[in-house]
């Protein structure tokens, strides 16, 4: 029972992105539940499975109730998944699991937050990430760090340098330029990420994401009723999770769980890197982008550096590489945009002109997060394999 | 001296030992008693081959910078007199790694493979965090 081409994405929604003090937790992803169920063609009821995340600054029971019962939607598999930010990319996997095992038959999966002003908002707690005692006494504090560790060893081991990540930041800030729903649209150059603060060295501020307010949500269902919706499907050609150690007990911190988790999508899908038309890779920090370029296959081990170098990854290169403007420039929604965004580019006249790929017929998503420990991959295509 | 305002870690059932032989300036790791490993944070269950049973072994003290970062930003009022400071991940001799910051230099001198010593840090009257400092003889 193969899980190649079983399903499609038939419906997308995106909120705006940035700050949206005028909105709660619940209500940003109401919102992008809203568009992805309309832009499929279809209403609450049509809707039997629901997948979510445990909002950071609101933990609960079953977020996937409370957003399931808030939207009209009575579901026959709903549950909240937690693999940091390749969350997302898990969510459209399991979805795929539930409609195979007639769990349910078609999903909503939603992601949203709001990271930028949720500060705001009255909490109910806080999660935790389960090793503070071992990392916040020593002042390990923020995602940065963690990211500028695996910077560090790659600067280390492979001779990486910072205008090597600052090529990354470029690159994905031209896309954001072009992208009507990005929150930073003015373009930068390699001096001007290498002449903005330290963060933790070796990162500088450009090096890092965004935080964001925000939500998205895709609607999943069976590939032989994707026919039937108005928008053209995008179907599900493989996906691969690969969740490894933390930085403590990994070998290597520059092989991350892209490697297993992209050969696993490589294999159900029977394409390779070189069959992709573009990639929308996790990029909460520039260098994550370098090493998961490297795990899936796109140049080897300790290359990724140069690789990137010299417009390879912008649109109208090789590979364009988050062609939305990433974390790093649209918005850090964990990576749903990512895939709402690879839906778009497959679907065709869904994003302005100029930064839509030509012909783009397979790409690849990727999501990581769990302070470095979890991976996940999708590939998607524009035709039924 | 003012009330530490920096976070501690909690001395659950697990950890209880090693924070109480930091305390003694006498850190001890969790080593499994089966296949010999050691290992840490410190866990019930040797992931390497499931057995349970631990001793605890005094550590060397002696180590090597398998990472070094300069925190540049300050995370709250009680480090914002630090920064920049270092954090680094410090493999032991023992073959685990940790979390700690290498201290008594300048925090960007701290480069990968220089070899510390332990030291310890009497931050309140129940815990003592392991720190390192450079213990010359770097090598290239």
């Amino acid at each position: 029972m193969s899980a190649k081409g079983a399903c499609a994405i038939v419906g997308v929604g995106e909120t705006a992105v940035g700050k949206l003090p005028e909105m709660t937790t619940l209500g940003v992803q109401l919102e992008a539940i809203g568009r992805a169920v309309k832009d499929a063609g279809l209403g609450p009821k049509d809707i039997n499975g629901l997948l979510a995340i445990q909002p950071s600054n609101d933990p609960q029971r079953s977020y996937a109730l409370t957003v399931a019962q808030a939207a009209g939607i009575h579901p026959s598999y709903a549950t909240d998944l937690a693999v940091g930010g390749a969350t997302p990319v898990a969510m459209v996997a399991h979805a795929v699991m539930a409609i195979m095992t007639g769990l349910c038959s078609t999903v909503v999966c939603v992601l949203g937050h709001k990271q930028a002003t949720g500060r705001l908002e009255p909490r109910h707690g806080h999660l935790r990430d389960g090793n503070e005692d071992f990392e916040e006494p020593f002042g390990l504090l923020g995602a940065p760090a963690v990211h500028a560790a695996v910077a560090a060893r790659h600067m280390h081991e492979f001779g990486t340098k910072n205008e090597q990540f600052a090529a990354v930041a470029v690159a994905i800030r031209r896309h954001a330029s072009l992208n009507a729903n990005a929150t930073m649209r003015k373009p930068i150059t390699i001096k001007d990420v290498l002449e903005s603060r330290w963060v933790v060295k070796p990162f500088h501020l450009l090096d890092c994401c965004l935080v964001s307010d925000g939500a998205g949500a895709v609607v999943v269902t069976s590939a032989d009723r994707a026919r039937d919706f108005p928008k053209p499907p995008v179907y599900i050609w493989g996906f691969g999770e690969g969740h490894t150690d933390g930085p403590l007990q990994s070998s290597s911190l520059t092989t991350l769980g892209g490697k297993r988790a992209s050969e696993m999508a490589y294999r159900m899908a029977g394409v390779g890197p070189k069959d992709m038309d573009f990639a929308q890779i996790y990029d909460c920090f520039t260098a994550i982008v370098i090493v998961t370029l490297e795990d899936y296959g796109f140049c080897a081990k300790g290359e990724g550096g140069p690789w990137v170098e010299n417009g390879r990854i912008e649109i109208g290169g090789d590979l364009p590489v988050n062609t939305h403007g990433g974390l790093l420039s649209q918005g850090h929604i964990e990576g749903m945009l990512h895939i709402t965004e690879a839906v778009k580019q497959l679907r065709g006249h869904s994003v302005e002109p100029e930064r839509q790929v030509n012909d783009a017929k397979l790409g690849i998503v990727s999501g990581h997060g769990a302070s470095l420990s979890a991976h996940a991959t999708l590939i998607l295509g524009r035709d039924k394999p | 001296m003012g009330e530490y305002l920096k976070p501690l870690p909690s001395k659950n059932l697990d950890a209880k030992p090693l924070w109480d032989s930091c305390k003694h300036h006498s850190m001890a790791l969790q080593r499994c008693v089966s296949c010999g490993q050691f290992r840490y944070p410190p866990r019930s269950l040797c992931p390497n081959c499931h057995a349970t049973e631990t001793e605890w072994r005094p550590v060397s003290g002696r180590g090597r910078v398998y990472v070094s970062l300069v925190m540049c930003h300050s995370y709250g009022p009680a480090w914002e007199k630090d920064v920049p400071y270092n954090v680094s991940i410090i493999e032991l001799e023992e073959g685990v790694k940790i979390w700690s910051n290498v201290i008594g230099c300048p925090p960007d001198e701290v480069k990968i493979g220089d070899p510390v010593v332990l030291v310890y840090e009497d931050v309140t009257e129940e815990i003592s965090l392991p720190k390192f400092r450079p213990a010359g003889n770097r090598t290239a």
